[in-house]
């Protein structure tokens, strides 16, 4: 059975292969390729996971050896898979999801010309996915590192064409490089230390590691998790990324790929726990994020960079409880599970408006949907109730769980991360009413297009609706599921641990608290969007709205701290490059040059004259040799 | 008489023939100075091989002919192709490899 | 110390070594260069007959002398009369620097055999025991057998070397007779014989071109050797004096009015005398 784990990566990296290299050829049934790989790998998960379920906890983590990659002298690296309790949880989401997003955007891209190539990246991106979450050492989940970002950038610049989607890509890939940059100083750091970089290695030598030095490393792990997940101060790419196809924002940066941060921090939990200087700045750069991406999504028009500031903030949840240590874990993951279902389906359901409304992103333009797109309203809406936490839905048991966490951290910092992820919670609540709101309320606001297109707001077709209704399924029963009986806490206590902190609240008021918090945001939502009517053109707004329109200014501060000085770097090295460098080299050049010119007439090209000189040289050989003989 | 006047006399034809290359300019008159050249040293391997009472030098001059005959065959060939490509004999005519 | 024979012997043979070199150093013509070399070798041989060479004085005279000088003589020929080396030095300086060289070289070489401990010699007389020839011999097939061979190599080298270097592919067929008669007509250069020269036969005449009708010489009608050499006399001059003189005293003696024809000033044409080159007949020859 355990044979079956490499075959979960080389489906979809069969399906890239072909699409890419195949050509033409697969035009016209490319996609149905694709999504059925993409399906095979999802029931190899679905097999390895009942497999799995089959074993008692000691034994439910196998691994599985395919070849040495590379070995040179002390350094070995093996292409070898581990399958545990936390990977296959990973694996069935992304496979999951996956398979429902390759279905929806057979309908999504029905008419691009290129769609088989976008197939042949989502199924190079789930490849690469599924060998970062398998991978059993950090060199080879450091490939699937890379190949997911590479996924990333080729699927936000999808259309090219476009300069803002090209500069996008950009973007994204740049920032995450230096991301990628922690993560390949993490590995050499554990090199040096353990002599090794497997899972097993590295956490087995660990608690021999002074603190100091593992400190460094969970640092640059957290920065490698910081770039991937967007969480501050690597946030500034999540945002412009909505340039890609609907669909990709869905599945790359809202469910899957964005949560290999979460997934690293959670997977390096041994390290982190031996460190809680590093554990401190993941619990900070967490709250941090979920308030500076809750705050960027209410101001936001456009409804993908609005639910992708919603995506930040929902990761800034998921880091915090990553940094709490074992008490919060179990409660990462299950939260980015659950995410994974409703913010993959409010996704959709984004695409699927803007499907039937002629690609509008403005909220501003929408309006009195829900009598035209029944299903994707009544999808959407469950997404919606899930994301504000709507007793026994699924954001509900997750993000309680986180809150409670944050409370049990005990002492002042835990009551400062509860009253953060409260407030959180509040926003979360205001700024999802607003879309909500904004897109299927109130009077219509439709405008014609550039082309002068009317809209016409239809339902979209079955291959698109249906993955919706999958997702909001999952979006109301998942979080239920994982928490009935806390099954899914002692599902990964296996490989997280497990603790409890003593709450100074109890687990009753904290749930009562968060209700109360997540009404008073959807009552102001409503009070400001709901009850009066909303004026097409944006209002200028407070200052922190402004600011918060311009991401909080992020990239401005980028652009005055890194970008500009490092212009002016370049443009005195290139100063000191042509003055200096050049000078000296054109100088050494002009010099031989001139001297070659005239050292050059000895050179008359008549046989005689060297001749003579081998004569007149042979002379002074011979005198000298006469002469040294006589002294 | 010393016989070490041989070794003078080859001197002095050596010495005739280097200055003769250096100066005229028929490559066959050239040619004609190198063989001479090659003659003088013959006649001091002779001297020698008689200072020395064997006859290793005589082998030498014997090699020295051998060679010398070589030389000759080849270099007359070059100097016949040069001569029908460049209708001329003169070394300094053929001066392609200066500037 | 040698014999008094040996002693005069050498003074000859010294002078007239050092003679040789010089005479093929200092004549114009490559031809002369040779034929003093040749004298230098035979010079030489003798030498080595004195020294108890015998074996290398024959070869010197049979294969150097007779051989390698000969081959020489043959590729003067084959480059021609042409080749005559003019002593005027091109190159500035070349011929003080290279005198100066050579002085400079010989008064080092000969202090230096003069300062060499040089007093005794061995002489060859148990070398040449058994015969110079065989002492050699035995040197040749044991000692330096290895050499020997190599030398062997090295002439079939060489040998195939000149083939290769002096061997020229025929690009297109060879032309026929019938051919060449045609590209002759075809070209109309000169199709019937050339002028035969000496009209004024006053000895065997090859030397003086003929006349053509208006009285220039037609330069046809001498060899080129001859007119590079500069060898043909131009008698065209007298005879036309000589014409023009005959003339007035017949019109004198008839009593006509002198020739209206305007008396002859100058050779009209001047010889050419520079090598004209043809490359086209060079590479058919």
């Amino acid at each position: 059975m355990n044979s079956l784990i490499p075959l979960l990566v080389a489906a979809p990296l069969l399906g890239a292969t072909l699409l890419l290299l195949g050509g033409r050829l697969f035009d016209r049934y490319g996609h149905w390729l694709g999504t059925a790989l993409a399906a095979t790998s999802f029931g190899l998960g679905l097999a390895l996971f009942s497999d799995m379920l089959g074993r008692d906890a000691e034994h439910r983590s196998v691994s599985q050896y395919l070849y040495t990659w590379i070995e040179v002298g002390d350094f070995k690296a093996d292409v070898a898979f581990q399958l545990d309790q936390l990977s296959v949880t990973f694996v069935l989401l992304i496979t999951g999801v996956g398979t429902l997003i390759h279905i929806y955007s057979m309908g999504y891209m029905a008419h691009d010309p290129r769609r088989r190539r976008f197939f042949a990246y989502l199924n190079l991106f789930l490849a690469a996915m599924l060998l970062l979450v398998l991978a059993d050492n950090y060199l080879l989940l450091y490939a699937g590192w890379e190949g997911v970002g590479l996924a990333s950038y080729l699927l936000i610049g999808f259309w090219q064409h476009k300069p803002s989607a090209a500069v996008a890509a950009k973007k994204a890939f740049l920032v995450n490089r230096v991301g990628d940059l922690g993560l390949s100083i993490a590995i050499m750091l554990m090199f040096v230390e353990f002599g090794d970089f497997t899972f097993s290695g590295v956490f087995g030598a660990a608690d021999q590691a002074s603190e100091g030095k593992l400190t460094a490393i969970a640092l640059m792990l957290l920065l490698a998790a910081c770039g991937k997940s967007a969480q501050v101060p690597l946030q500034s790419w999540l945002g412009d990324a909505m340039e890609g196809p609907t669909p990709v924002s869905a599945l790359i940066h809202a469910a899957t790929m964005v949560t290999a941060g979460v997934y690293l921090i959670t997977r390096s939990s041994v390290i982190f726990n031996l460190a809680p200087d590093a554990q401190t700045v993941v619990v900070v750069v967490g709250a941090v994020t979920l308030l500076f991406g809750a705050i960027v999504g209410c101001a936001k028009d456009d409804i993908k960079k609005a639910l992708a500031g919603s995506t930040m903030s929902q990761i800034g949840y998921m880091v915090l409880a990553a940094g709490l240590g074992p008490i919060g874990y179990a409660f990462a993951i299950m939260h980015l599970v659950t995410h994974g279902f409703f913010k993959a389906g409010l996704f959709l359901g984004a695409g699927s408006v803007m499907h039937g409304m002629n690609d509008e992103v403005n909220m501003r333009h929408y309006g009195g949907l829900r009598k035209y797109m029944p299903v994707t309203f009544v999808t959407f809406g469950l997404g919606y109730l899930a994301i504000i936490g709507f007793p026994g839905l699924s954001g509900f048991f997750s993000k309680d769980q986180i809150i409670e966490a944050a409370f049990a951290k005990g002492g002042t910092e835990g009551w400062i991360l509860g009253v953060c992820t409260l407030v959180g919670a509040a926003v979360t609540a205001f700024y999802m009413t607003r879309v909500m709101l904004l897109t299927f309320f109130g009077e219509k606001r439709w405008q014609t297009d550039d082309e002068g297109h009317e809209p016409h707001p239809h339902e979209s077709p079955a291959v698109m609706t249906l993955p919706m209704v999958v997702l909001a399924f999952g979006s109301v029963f998942a979080g239920g599921l994982f928490a009935w009986n806390e099954s899914f806490v002692d599902w990964l206590e296996p490989v997280t641990g497990l603790a409890h902190g003593d709450s100074p609240l109890n687990a009753t008021t904290v749930t009562l608290l968060t209700s109360v918090c997540v009404l008073a945001g959807v009552l102001l939502s409503w009070l400001m969007y709901g009850r009066s009517s909303v004026p097409v053109v944006p209002p200028v707004g407070s200052l922190l709205t402004r600011a918060a329109r311009r991401d909080l200014l992020q990239d401005d501060f980028n652009h005055a701290v890194l970008v500009r000085p490092g212009s002016a770097l370049a443009a005195s090295l290139v100063y000191l490059d042509s003055k200096a460098v050049d000078g000296f080299v054109n100088g050494l050049a002009a010099a031989i040059g001139g001297i070659s010119g005239r050292l050059r007439r000895i050179q008359t090209g008549y046989v005689r004259t060297y001749a003579l000189s081998m004569f007149g040289g042979t002379l002074v050989l011979v005198a000298t040799t006469l002469l040294m003989r006589s002294v | 008489m010393n016989p070490v006047n041989y070794l003078y006399l080859s001197a002095l034809l050596f010495t005739i023939g280097a200055s003769g290359v250096l100066i005229r300019r028929n490559a066959i008159v050239l040619f004609m100075c190198v063989e001479l050249m090659l003659n003088a040293s013959n006649l001091a391997l002779v001297t020698f091989s008689r200072l020395h009472g064997n006859l290793d030098g005589q082998i030498i001059a014997f090699f020295t002919m051998v060679v010398a005959a070589a030389e000759v065959v080849v270099g007359l060939a070059i100097i016949v192709s040069i001569f029908r490509s460049r209708h001329s004999a003169s070394v300094d005519d053929s001066n392609l490899m200066k500037l | 110390m040698t014999s008094t024979g040996e002693a005069v012997q050498f003074w000859i043979i010294a002078v007239l070594a050092v003679g040789g070199a010089l005479g093929m150093l200092l004549t114009k013509k490559a031809v002369h260069s040779a034929l003093c070399l040749a004298a230098t070798m035979m010079a030489l041989a003798v030498c080595y007959f004195a020294q108890g060479a015998v074996f290398l004085g024959v070869v010197q005279i049979v294969v150097y002398t007779g051989a390698i000088m000969m081959l020489f003589l043959f590729v003067l020929m084959l480059v021609g009369v042409t080749s005559a080396d003019s002593l005027k030095e091109q190159l500035k300086g070349q011929r003080i620097a290279a005198v100066l060289c050579g002085l400079g070289f010989g008064v080092l070489l000969i202090a230096g055999i003069a300062n060499a401990k040089l007093s005794t010699f061995a002489g060859l007389a148990e070398a040449n025991a058994e015969g110079n020839v065989q002492g050699l011999a035995r040197l040749l097939f044991t000692d330096y057998v290895w050499a020997f061979e190599l030398t062997g190599a090295l002439l079939i080298t060489a040998a195939i070397g000149a083939m290769v270097l002096t061997h020229r592919e025929h690009v297109r067929a060879p032309l026929t007779q019938r051919q060449l008669a045609a590209q002759r007509v075809k070209d109309n250069i000169q199709l019937p014989p050339l002028p035969a020269p000496g009209v004024y036969a006053r000895h065997n005449a090859v030397d003086i071109p003929a006349l053509l009708p208006d009285g220039t010489i037609s330069e046809d009608s001498v060899m080129n050797t001859l007119r590079e050499r500069g060898q043909i006399r131009d008698v065209s001059r007298d005879m036309l004096d000589r014409m023009a003189e005959l003339e007035a005293s017949t019109a004198d003696w008839l009593g006509r009015a002198p020739s209206a024809r305007p008396p002859v000033t100058g050779p009209r044409k001047a010889l050419e005398t520079t090598p004209k080159t043809k490359p086209e007949q060079e590479e058919q020859a």
